[in-house]
């Protein structure tokens, strides 16, 4: 199916949830609110047209330095392909400086809950309802969000 | 050797222990494999590949700290293995050696990063540095060879 396609569906089913429709080198991105993001994975995920079964990749952006941006500071990135119909889909929300948590995924996909963790532990998104958020490349004990951009490059 | 020439019958020679001790350690370097990089792909290039074919050397890889002589060290280690690399260390049994091989792992190499040790010498005592990204193998097999050197001049019976 046309990602624009789905993009459209998207919106017409969480009409209150989607900000806007991103599109890049072709490919579409869909602008959340936090709010709603298990729902529309899962509706993603069961919904027979689409059958989205493959979380490819989930990861967050800091957009501190970005001279032109204006928006929150972290951006959460899901990337997802239905290995069914071969379509793919991107899912984006903004998450604030202060605090930024966003509900967990890992109910969805698996595959989410690696993923997350790998997410905390670089970029310190808390996703609430994970079942085992711990840090998952650092050391255990380790201090700050390395991925952060004001985490200076040998560390503290 | 005047005194006792023609003292014993034929079939036996006459040693130092030591000597003798040395060149048997030396001969039969077993090393714990640590491969923590692409440097371990040139290690195991070294160990079976035919062209270098390391086992006439003595030098027969382990997959066990407990058997080993040597902790062969090849690549990046990171803050999260340095633990690990102390532990197979520390069960190693004595007289053990360390052979740190490439730039990563002598000085942390291009990655002056917050992750990556400085040097595995911060984490363990080092007997040779083979320096190279990544060393070739017969860069790794005259490090083992100065080792050999190194193990010959050792006093073994009398420290």
């Amino acid at each position: 199916m046309d990602p624009v396609q789905i993009a459209k569906m998207i919106e017409e089913k969480f009409p209150d949830q989607v900000l806007g429709t991103v599109t890049h080198a072709g490919q579409v991105g869909v602008m959340l609110q936090k709010d709603g993001i298990v729902d529309v994975c899962q509706y993603l995920r069961d919904e027979p047209s689409l059958k989205m079964d493959h979380l490819a990749d989930l990861t967050a952006v800091d957009y501190s330095t970005y001279p032109d941006d204006e928006g929150p500071r972290f951006e959460a990135v899901y990337n997802m392909i239905s290995t069914v119909y071969r379509h793919r889909m991107r899912l984006k929300v903004r998450l604030p400086e202060e605090g930024p948590r966003i509900a967990s995924v890992s109910s969805v996909w698996q595959t989410a809950n690696w993923h997350e963790r790998e997410t905390y532990d670089l970029l310190g998104i808390v996703f609430d309802g994970h079942p085992d958020l711990r840090r998952i490349l650092m050391p255990e004990d380790w201090e700050g969000h390395p991925l952060r951009k004001e985490y200076p490059l040998k560390g503290y | 050797m005047g005194v006792i020439q023609n003292q014993f019958p034929d079939g036996f020679i006459t040693t130092k222990i030591d000597g003798l001790i040395n060149w048997l350690r030396a001969s039969s370097i077993w090393p714990m494999t640590f491969g923590l990089a692409c440097c371990a792909i040139e290690m195991i290039q070294y160990y079976s590949a035919p062209q270098h074919d390391f086992d006439r050397f003595g030098t027969i890889p382990r997959a066990s700290p407990r058997q080993s002589d040597l902790l062969l060290v090849a690549g990046t280690l990171t803050k999260k293995m340095a633990p690990i690399l102390r532990r197979v260390y520390d069960q190693m049994p004595e007289p053990r050696y360390v052979i740190s091989m490439g730039s990563c792992a002598g000085s942390g190499g291009i990655f002056d990063t917050y992750s990556v040790v400085q040097g595995v010498d911060n984490i363990v005592p080092v007997d040779v540095y083979i320096p190279g990204c990544p060393p070739r193998p017969e860069a790794l097999m005259y490090g083992i060879m100065t080792l050999h050197e190194q193990i010959k001049k050792e006093k073994y019976i009398r420290k």
